[in-house]
């Protein structure tokens, strides 16, 4: 067998990764920013803006749903759209494995790829980097992303007592989906990480008006996010279990990997808490946009436990949500 | 997948519910032995269902739990061996020996080649792959894993595997029970029987708890509506005095269990003496490879002797935990120096530990629900 594969040529600056950049990334990302092929990428942006940074070393590199290089861009772009940004730009710095195949590497640009125009955002620049056979995993990617700020104000200060806790979808595909994968374990179809950009979700949200707070729930799951909302302040968030939205197959795989779909990791999904009398409007505005027609309210904000996150069940017994502890989940993103 | 949504909440599940309060009896103490159902019930706060009188204690039913300090620091020394590669279910990870800070995960951090699967099956593609290593699975489980742990056994023998053995810390749980029964003060009223034990060795395995002890037996399943109906079922016959041996888990659980997962242990292990946490020695109440298969047995195979009396750590009480005597949140260590981050003792690790199941699922207070 001789497949093209990275070789430390390709990340020693010289010949191999001009050849890469010309004939894998620029065909990919076709923009002016990057074809200029400076050593950055000039922006014309008017700020405010937002600003963040991801990095990306999720095993298996491919799983049902997405792979490295949409939840390297939908990573920072969701994290950007929660600070109330719409997403302009990112950059993409990746880190091979020497003897990487080459197929799978186009297999993951072109993700990025399409991933990126979902998301309206350019990749404007980037970097590669070849590490010795064995000192690394394949690929890891990061990418950072500038956004302009088109909500300020976003933050769990703003909570009050009353609120609704809303979230746009079901809990714990992703989290169940990769684990599931990683341990050989066939999920077919039933089973896929929700892994999607949420800018169009999140800017519905505020423009349906009332929101607080908005979050990606992405490791530690809903129940970790919720108590960052809670901890040190004097109001609670109380859910209903019966209120969860799960997919079965995901509340199959929890059971039989022993994980909880609340702890388990959302890379799709928004978290928002709003204002009573305006949680129907954005409901309503979330089920209109795919990715968002099983939205639904989970839960309110109460003054009953402070500083805590309270689950009530169908027997009516309720129980203290604490953060993620314990559980093993490396590697999932 | 089956899905096991059905039974999660059955029809009347609330009425069950309301009848289990509503249960008059004497003061009762009844217990679990399975550390899946110790999970479960902390989950659905089915505690909080019982009459105020009413007491559920959990026992001998985690299987990392009952696994002895000193036979974690066997298993630690295994791992820093040169050129062996240990494989385990990932709740022993993080298990400690004698000392706090010495686990097999930080034996991992310190370069030992230590992974984790969930099947058995998985550590003998691995010993394919690293045919340069010794592979060595620590069968930690009790019935339940037993004769998937036999089979994978047969396999590597199939295989002709020779990088490949077992450390069998294998346990049987109606040793166990009549070991906690024989402890002096002793108090159980009675027994939630383990419903995926019993899916291998029969309900009928637990006949003995009624007849020779005179105390209830019910075989649970896991949802809150199969540990509903058996927790009824228990108090029911507590109530009337007629203490005898039920099945409330019918689907999954025949009175003779599962022949040939049966067959398969008894070809391949054999009962052998073992030590607990907690309980101590008990005869005839471990597993090991029969001499047809000793080659496959880790502990022949690197001299590792026998477990070495190993010092449980300073004021842990997961001995007392395991056998009912005293519950998570009083010992003195729980959520203060033990947490799962920082755990002192296996009950506080394991996903199917007492104190990991009291500090995961905190209720809320009486009076806090009260208010509700």
């Amino acid at each position: 067998m001789n497949e093209p594969v990275v070789t430390l040529d390709h990340g020693s600056g010289g010949r191999k990764t001009a050849e890469l950049i010309r004939e894998l990334m620029l065909p990919a990302f076709d923009n002016p920013a990057l074809s200029a092929l400076g050593d950055g990428a000039a922006l014309d942006l008017a700020g405010p803006l937002v600003f963040s940074t991801d990095s990306f070393v999720v095993q298996p590199l491919f799983f049902p749903g997405g792979d490295i290089g949409k939840l390297a861009v939908c990573g920072t772009v969701n994290d950007l759209a929660m600070c109330g940004g719409i997403p302009r730009c990112l950059s993409l710095g990746m880190i091979l494995e020497e003897g990487f195949p080459l197929s799978d590497l186009e297999r993951i640009v072109a993700s990025v790829a399409r991933t990126a125009r979902e998301a309206e955002v350019q990749i404007v620049t980037g970097d590669t980097k070849v590490v010795e056979r064995g000192r690394g995993d394949g690929v890891y990617l990061n990418t950072s992303g500038i956004g302009t700020l088109a909500c300020p104000g976003l933050t769990p200060d703003a909570i009050r007592p009353g609120d609704r806790v809303l979230i746009s979808g079901a809990l714990g595909d992703h989290g169940a989906a990769v684990m599931m994968a990683r341990n050989g374990f066939a999920g077919g179809d039933a089973l896929r990480s929700d892994c999607r950009p949420l800018h169009r979700l999140a800017r519905a949200a505020w423009e349906a008006g009332g929101v607080r707070v908005l979050r990606d729930p992405t490791r530690g799951g809903v129940a970790t996010t919720l108590n960052e909302f809670t901890e040190g302040r004097t109001f609670s968030i109380e859910l209903e279990e019966d209120a969860l939205p799960i997919h079965p197959p995901v509340r199959t795989a929890c059971d039989l990997l022993g994980l909880d779909p609340l702890y388990c990791a959302n890379e799709g999904k928004l978290l928002a808490v709003c204002a009573p009398e305006r949680a129907e409007a954005v409901l309503a505005a979330l089920r209109a946009l795919p990715g968002g027609e099983e939205a639904a309210e989970i839960g309110r904000v109460t003054e009953r436990y402070p500083g805590r996150v309270v689950l009530h069940n169908f027997l009516g017994v309720g129980r203290v949500l604490g953060v993620l502890t314990g559980a093993q989940l490396p590697r999932i993103c | 997948m089956p899905s096991e949504s059905a039974f999660r909440r059955p029809e009347g599940t609330e009425r069950l519910a309301a009848a289990l309060t509503g249960m008059e009896v004497p003061e009762t103490r009844l217990m679990e032995v399975c550390g899946t159902h110790t999970m479960a019930i902390a989950r659905a706060g089915l505690k909080r269902l019982l009459p105020a009188n009413v007491t559920l204690l959990s026992g001998p039913g985690c299987p990392v739990c009952v696994t002895p300090a000193g036979e974690v620091d066997r298993i630690l020394r295994l791992a820093r061996e040169p050129g062996v590669t240990v494989v385990t279910y990932g709740d022993l990870m993080r298990v400690p020996g004698s000392r706090p800070d010495r686990t097999l995960a930080r034996c991992r951090a310190e370069g030992a080649d230590v992974r984790w699967v969930y099947s058995p099956m998985d550590a003998l593609e691995i010993a394919r792959d690293c045919p340069e290593r010794e592979v060595v699975f620590l069968g930690v489980g009790f019935e339940t894993t037993a004769p998937g742990t036999a089979l994978t056994v047969l396999e590597a023998e199939r295989r002709g595997l020779k990088n490949f053995s077992l450390l069998s810390l294998l346990k049987l749980t109606p040793p166990a029970l009549r070991a906690l029964l024989a402890r002096p003060g002793a108090r159980v009223d009675g027994f939630l029987c383990p419903g995926h034990v019993a899916t291998v060795i029969g309900a009928e395995a637990f006949r003995f708890l009624p007849e020779e002890y005179g105390l209830p037996a019910v075989v649970a399943g896991f949802e809150p509506g199969d540990l509903l109906a058996a927790l009824c079922a228990l108090l029911r016959q507590v109530r009337d005095g007629a203490p005898r041996l039920e099945n409330e888990y019918l689907r999954a659980v025949a009175p003779e269990g599962n022949s040939t997962a049966c067959a398969l242990m008894e070809r391949v292990l054999e009962p052998v003496d073992a030590r607990w946490r907690g309980l101590g020695e008990i005869p005839a109440s471990g597993l090991r490879l029969r001499e047809a298969w000793r080659a496959f047995d880790a502990g022949e195979r690197f001299a590792l002797g026998p477990a070495e009396e190993g010092a449980e750590p300073a004021r842990c009480r997961c001995g007392e935990v395991i056998c009912g005597e005293c519950g998570p949140e009083d010992c003195p260590l729980f959520a203060r120096a033990c947490t799962p981050e920082t755990p002192v003792g296996p009950c506080m690790v394991s996903g199917e530990g007492a104190c990991a199941a009291a500090y995961r699922y905190r209720g809320l207070t009486d009076g806090e629900e009260a208010e509700r």
